[in-house]
């Protein structure tokens, strides 16, 4: 049988050569690396273009003066970091995006553990009913979150005041919205990590947890000697994943709140659409935006090490 | 072996009373906390269906409980239709939806093909970077393209979108592809080009085909990002001829203080409604993809 391959292979080589052009330019376009370049050609050309050069023109930009007359350095850095408002910006993304993540990764874990004791069948129909949130296009749903947070027509504050409680101004105190805005986030991100974690479950071999029952586990040890350790990349992968799309979270925030009250909910992605947009000093809102990058890069350095520490584990 | 299995199933025999009950309390409880969840998740989608259905008479009145529908009308809905801006946002979304959808498409499986089978100087490079690239929020970046887009002549004008969106939606299609196009075995296509057939006639005749599964779940993808992203239209298009959905709803039907709210939570039921479909035909295929880019890498 292997002889019978190299022959095949021997005289698909040869009738290559035969069929090959004479002229070196044809011939270099024939080539199996020249096509496979040109195949991925649209896809180096568009990364090129609208991401690594916008990431240098950023750097560019950010040292620009509010005109884009005058090159001012690390001018808008340091104004910036000196602003209140922009220490406020600093502390509140933060806050958002890490109390998100932790409560959007606990909540998920336990909704994969429930869905997993479901019977196959089942699981569908309820996954596919908890996953609604995380399918509605998000600016849409956050409008009716912001409905049901209107403050004369808060449908919440109906029922608190149906039971006799005063009415929550959501929206309007400074950590009423802080605290709102991270609910809307959890309540849309939920669903991914508990797709996430529900494939990381089926992922683990039964046998592991006969193993463990027959010496004599229980469901606490299980959880702690088995499922975690299994999971763990898994878990770290879509945390970090998470913590990046949190941490640059617009749209809630704009719709809901659009940064306010006294600027209490501005996140990096907020603040500068309403400085590089709004008010038009393109330079400072690509600071601003920049100031993202240090986070986001130790993250995505860490999701990469995790994904491919994971491709390396299912090969062998 | 026999002997352990023997003596594993009477030690399970005995056990199987107690464990049968607890697997059963298991099974309710999980039931009722996912029906706590399940309620708690649908508040928003529920209350936008519930409003969209009332009259803005109803909803000004503030008559008793706002949770129940007292006298459902279609107005709403009617009016959006026959909206002609509406039909413009609507119209707008969908052919910038369908060119992302295919340009996205074409790029991710022509790029996945000639990174995982063909392969040149510098594409193991380039594999690690489309996936960097995923990882790159659209809020980091909006800014400079806004300077590129003026450049191009582009703003306020939908041909911005089907510009950028790509690159949004291309690295984590060309990601899901690679994996598929990967765990295609070796043997097929050495085969196929044996028998003399060319790399384009092997992407089209075998591994899109096999891959199928995987260019469904791409093909999701780019759709979810061209239907529902916020930040771009929002930043880059400001007259109403050129605004899409997600942007138009907002910015058409709030008129300074007043909020018509009934119409708003109407317009966001029916733009909410082609991904709530799609999800609910192709939602394994999707979570196949997604999981597998974490889990198979």
């Amino acid at each position: 049988m292997a002889d019978g391959t190299g022959v095949a292979v021997g005289a698909a080589g040869m009738s290559r050569q035969r069929l090959a052009p004479k002229t070196g330019f044809a011939r270099f376009m024939r080539q199996r690396s020249t096509i496979a370049f040109l195949m991925a050609l649209p896809l180096i050309l568009l990364i090129a273009g609208l991401v690594i050069y916008p990431a240098f023109y950023a750097i560019y930009l950010s040292m620009l003066n509010k005109r884009m007359t005058q090159f001012v350095g690390l001018g808008n850095f340091a104004f910036l970091l000196k602003r209140h408002t922009f220490q406020l910006v600093i502390f509140q993304s933060c806050l958002f995006a890490i109390t998100a993540v932790i409560l959007k990764a606990f909540l998920g874990f336990i909704l994969a553990h429930l869905m997993h004791n479901i019977p196959g069948k089942n699981q569908r129909i309820w996954r596919g009913l908890l996953l609604v949130p995380w399918v509605i296009p998000l600016a849409l749903s956050t409008l009716s979150w912001w409905w049901l947070f209107d403050p004369s027509y808060s449908a919440f504050n109906w029922i608190l005041n149906y039971f006799g409680f005063k009415s929550i101004p959501f929206l309007g105190v400074g950590w009423n919205a802080r605290i709102v805005v991270i609910m809307v986030n959890v309540w849309f991100g939920t669903p991914f990590f508990m797709i996430m974690y529900l494939a990381a479950l089926k992922s683990v071999p039964e046998q592991l947890y006969e193993a463990a029952s027959i010496d004599g586990a229980g469901a606490t040890q299980k959880l702690l000697f088995v499922t975690l350790p299994m999971m763990r990349n898994i878990i770290s992968i879509t945390v970090l994943f998470s913590l990046i799309v949190t941490f640059a979270d617009f749209d809630i925030v704009r719709i809901l709140t659009a940064g306010g009250p006294q600027d209490m909910t501005h996140l990096f992605a907020t603040y500068a659409f309403s400085v590089g947009i709004q008010s038009g000093d393109i330079p400072l809102g690509a600071s601003v935006s920049l100031f993202m990058f240090p986070i986001l890069a130790v993250a995505a350095f860490f999701v990469l090490r995790g994904v491919t520490r994971r491709t390396k584990e299912i090969a062998t | 072996m026999s002997a352990t299995a023997t003596h594993v199933r009477a030690a399970a025999a005995h056990r199987a009373g107690s464990l049968e009950r607890q697997r059963k309390w298991a099974l309710w409880g999980s039931y009722a906390a996912l029906s706590v969840f399940v309620v708690l998740f649908l508040v928003p989608p529920v209350y936008m269906i519930i409003t969209s259905l009332k009259s803005s008479a109803e909803i000004s009145a503030q008559a008793g409980s706002p949770w129940v529908v007292h006298s459902p009308t279609l107005e709403n809905y009617t009016y959006l239709i026959n909206y002609h801006n509406f039909q413009i946002y609507f119209f707008n979304s969908v052919w910038v939806t369908i060119l992302v959808v295919a340009f996205s498409m074409i790029i991710s499986v022509m790029a996945a093909f000639s990174l995982t089978r063909m392969g040149f100087w510098g594409s193991q490079t380039i594999s690690t970077g489309v996936f960097l690239t995923y990882l790159i929020p659209a809020s980091l970046l909006f800014i400079p393209l806004f300077q590129v887009i003026g450049k191009l002549g582009l703003i306020n004008s939908t041909w911005s979108l089907v510009l950028l969106y790509p690159t949004l939606a291309v690295p984590f299609c060309t990601w899901i592809m690679i994996g598929y196009f990967s765990s295609i075995p070796k043997e097929l296509d050495e085969a196929a080009l044996i028998d003399g057939a060319s790399y384009v006639q092997i992407l089209l005749r075998i591994f899109i085909p096999v891959a199928m599964p995987g260019i469904i779940a791409a093909t999701i993808f780019a759709f979810t990002v061209a239907w529902g992203s916020f930040l771009y239209p929002l930043a880059y298009l400001y007259t109403g001829d050129q605004l899409v959905l997600t942007v138009g709803i907002v910015s058409d039907l709030i008129r300074g203080d007043v909020f018509l709210w009934g119409k708003i939570m109407a317009a966001c039921v029916m733009a909410a409604t082609p991904p709530v479909i799609i999800y609910a035909f192709l939602m394994d295929y999707y979570i196949a993809g997604l999981t597998a880019g974490a889990t198979k890498g």
